[in-house]
């Protein structure tokens, strides 16, 4: 049923000895207090990052609704065909939308290979 | 009307997914397909895969009937429905991939390694998966009395059998590749009729939806009534009725003054053209300026409120729904699950610039659904409306065609998601494949009956129900379950009980009894507002007053924080597999 997962095998710069002391990378797998303070860290960054990027979109989205209940002129107002509220809840949402999503997974994943490379180095 | 070719093309979807249903049986026998996935599947495969799951009837057809009948905040539920994914990607994709969850009660066992948890998670998948299950039902009825007038329980009783019979076969579940199909499907079926009708609509001058004071009828059109409906009359209108009115038996022409009025079933109305059209009372606007701005939906008289409610509900409630999250788990690792996530967002940004113009364009051409309250049926009769022909018949064909897909794949994904927890989680002493299979039978059978019974709502409005249960319970189980050190298994549970047990008490209030007016009838009608906070709160203050501050630096907690956060690389040495290394859902 199960079968033995594939493994890639790098041979381009083989380890030919064995660190001489334990390192940051050891200590995750053994939950050490360091590895529990690094960890704490990236968890700050990359939650603080989330944070920021649901409150910007939050609140450009969020003020649509007071937008419209506040400024009836602006129905009135016509882009590209279409009155302006309907440009923007039915059309330009979806690209903000996806533009914030593209933001975050390119500075979370640099984010984490920054991380990686902290722990190697310590 | 178009009956042969829809009928046509909807058994045809019907075979195509029994056919695989049984080939997959043959297959899923020796090897367990989530494995061979989770190795090649690409995150735009695996995105095609979640949408495909993901665009259920409230899509395809409960988007356009509602701003077909309300317009502009109308839009929110499509927006809500991607931005979820957003609150998904940024809060909980990567870590829960990593923890290793393969549901919402594994990750609530493996986080809290509690048992009465995972039980009262297991209930709350139940739940949220028979409510998002009872609209699919309900709009196969509506497609099939649309397309070849069979009697409304009967679209429903196909769907829940093509589905029974699909996932006791073995489960379409499993199968990636026909889940990313679907999503193709869905888009062509509802974008190719658009381009037409579109392209017809710009021969006729491009007339905005506007263009009158109230919705009107642009020819002289006959509608039949079935059932007994009262109506909103905008202006002192003209016609010709057979059949009962404002009790009265009718046959020739009458004046119905403005203000409301009652129709019979049975009636036959025929109104000339140019005539304004009576909409069912609450159920649609009928001033073209009023739908065309914001806050026009007459049933609530919060607009505001319910608008910030909906908006909550769909954006957190999204990462609660159960097929969903299990899709994540074919990703490789946790990056491939964030990009995954974001080519979701630009698959589903793409489906729903759609729905919104068939709302528009129903506006202009099929005016008489407002009078009938089958809103919803507007994807399927523009096509029909503005294409006379042959080739107006395929078009609608394919449109039906496309609309049961829809309910195929979310309700076969969703039955199998139900019917693995309820068999492992929930009934007593019935484990293994006949407990799968019984599970299977009341997941399904349970949704019918409630379609059967609360046939009033709309489409749409009854999923927006399914996101206001999974935003106030499993939301805040997974947010502070990974993101917070002090969550405390009293505390989860707590918050589950309380958040969850309010929203389900007000949506079944909804579902079931009259509406309420004034803010209960909004509190009970989008009640994320509330019960969001208040499961947060719970979990938060009981977690507190159990200990939950001791937990942080409790070896338990630092594993899970450490599995969940950090990348798979410095995950050395590796983790043990997750202890149900070939998911049980596909037995």
């Amino acid at each position: 049923m199960t079968q033995p997962r594939r493994q890639r095998v790098v041979v381009a710069s083989p380890k030919t000895a064995a660190p001489a002391r334990p390192t940051a990378r050891d200590d995750f797998g053994e939950q050490t207090r360091l590895g529990d303070i690094l960890i704490r860290s990236l968890i700050r960054t990359q939650l603080h990052l989330g944070l920021r990027l649901g409150a910007v979109l939050g609140v450009l989205l969020g003020a649509l609704p007071l937008l419209f209940a506040y400024t009836p002129g602006i129905r009135r107002i016509h882009l590209l065909g279409l009155p302006l509220p309907w440009l923007l809840l039915g059309v330009l949402v979806y690209p903000v939308l996806l533009g914030g999503a593209a933001i975050y997974v390119r500075q979370a994943e640099r984010n984490e290979r920054d991380f990686e490379d902290f722990v190697d180095r310590s | 009307m178009t009956t042969t070719y829809s009928s046509a093309a909807i058994a045809l979807i019907a075979l195509v997914t029994l056919v695989v249903g049984a080939w997959v049986f043959r297959f899923s026998r020796t090897t367990s397909d989530f494995y061979v996935a989770s190795r090649v599947v690409s995150p735009l495969w695996n995105a095609s895969a979640i949408s495909g799951e993901y665009l259920s009837a409230a899509s395809f057809l409960g988007v356009a009937g509602l701003v077909f009948a309300f317009g502009l905040d109308m839009l929110w539920y499509p927006v809500g429905y991607t931005a979820g994914y957003l609150v998904l990607l940024l809060f909980v994709a990567a870590p829960l991939r990593r923890s290793g969850a393969y549901t919402l009660p594994d990750f609530a066992e493996g986080r809290l390694g509690s048992a009465p948890v995972r039980r009262i998670a297991s209930l709350l998948v139940v739940v949220i998966g028979l409510l998002y299950l009872v609209p699919q039902l309900q709009a196969a009825g509506l497609t099939l009395r649309t397309t070849t007038g069979a009697p409304e329980w009967v679209g429903g009783l196909l769907v829940a059998g093509v589905v029974m019979a699909s996932v006791l076969a073995g489960g379409m579940r499993s199968i990636t590749a026909v889940q990313a199909f679907q999503y193709w499907v869905k888009l062509t079926a509802i974008s190719v009729p658009l381009v037409f009708c579109a392209i017809v609509w710009s021969h006729k001058g491009s007339p905005p939806p506007t263009t009158h004071q109230n919705a009107t009828f642009s020819q002289s059109t006959t509608v039949r009534v079935t059932a007994d409906l009262r109506v909103s009359v905008p202006t002192r209108t003209r016609l010709h009725v057979r059949g009962s009115i404002d009790g009265q038996h009718r046959d020739g022409p009458v004046v119905l003054t403005a203000g409301q009025h009652t129709i019979g079933d049975g009636a036959i109305l025929t109104f000339p053209a140019g005539a304004k059209v009576p909409v069912l009372h609450g159920n649609a606007v009928s001033n073209n300026r009023l739908w065309a701005g914001p806050f026009a939906s007459t049933a609530g008289h919060h607009p505001l409120y319910a608008t910030y409610s909906l908006v909550l509900a769909t954006f957190l409630g999204t990462m609660g729904l159960p097929h969903v999250l299990v899709r994540f788990y074919t990703n490789p690792d946790g990056r491939a699950a964030r990009r995954t996530a974001l080519a979701v967002l630009g698959l589903l940004g793409v489906f729903y610039l759609l729905p919104a113009a068939y709302g528009a364009l129903g506006r202009l051409y099929t005016p008489e659904l407002l009078l009938t309250g089958k809103t919803d049926a507007v994807v399927l009769l523009l096509p029909g409306r503005l294409l006379p022909g042959t080739g107006g018949q395929l078009l609608s064909a394919l449109v039906a065609a496309g609309a049961f897909a829809a309910f195929l794949s979310t309700s076969s994904g969703l039955t199998v998601s139900v019917a693995g927890v309820l068999a492992h989680d929930i009934l007593p002493r019935a484990r293994g494949v006949a407990g799968f299979r019984i599970g299977t039978l009341v997941a399904i059978a349970v949704p019918y009956v409630f379609a059967v019974l609360a046939a009033k709502l709309s489409i749409a409005d009854a999923v927006g129900l399914a996101f206001a249960v999974a935003a106030s319970s499993l939301c805040p189980l997974l947010l502070l379950g990974i993101w917070w050190r002090g969550l405390t298994s009293a505390g989860a549970a707590a918050g589950l009980l309380v958040g969850g047990g309010l929203a389900t008490a007000a949506v079944l209030t909804t579902m079931l009894a009259h509406p309420f007016a004034g803010w209960l009838g909004a509190l009970l009608s989008e009640p994320a507002a509330l019960t969001v906070p208040c499961a947060f709160t719970v979990m938060i203050v009981v977690s507190r007053a159990t200990g939950g501050r001791s937990l942080a630096r409790a070896p338990a907690v630092i594993e899970a924080m450490i599995r969940m956060h950090a990348p798979e690389s410095l995950q050395l040495p590796r983790r043990p597999a997750p202890r149900q290394p070939v998911p049980r859902l596909d037995r």
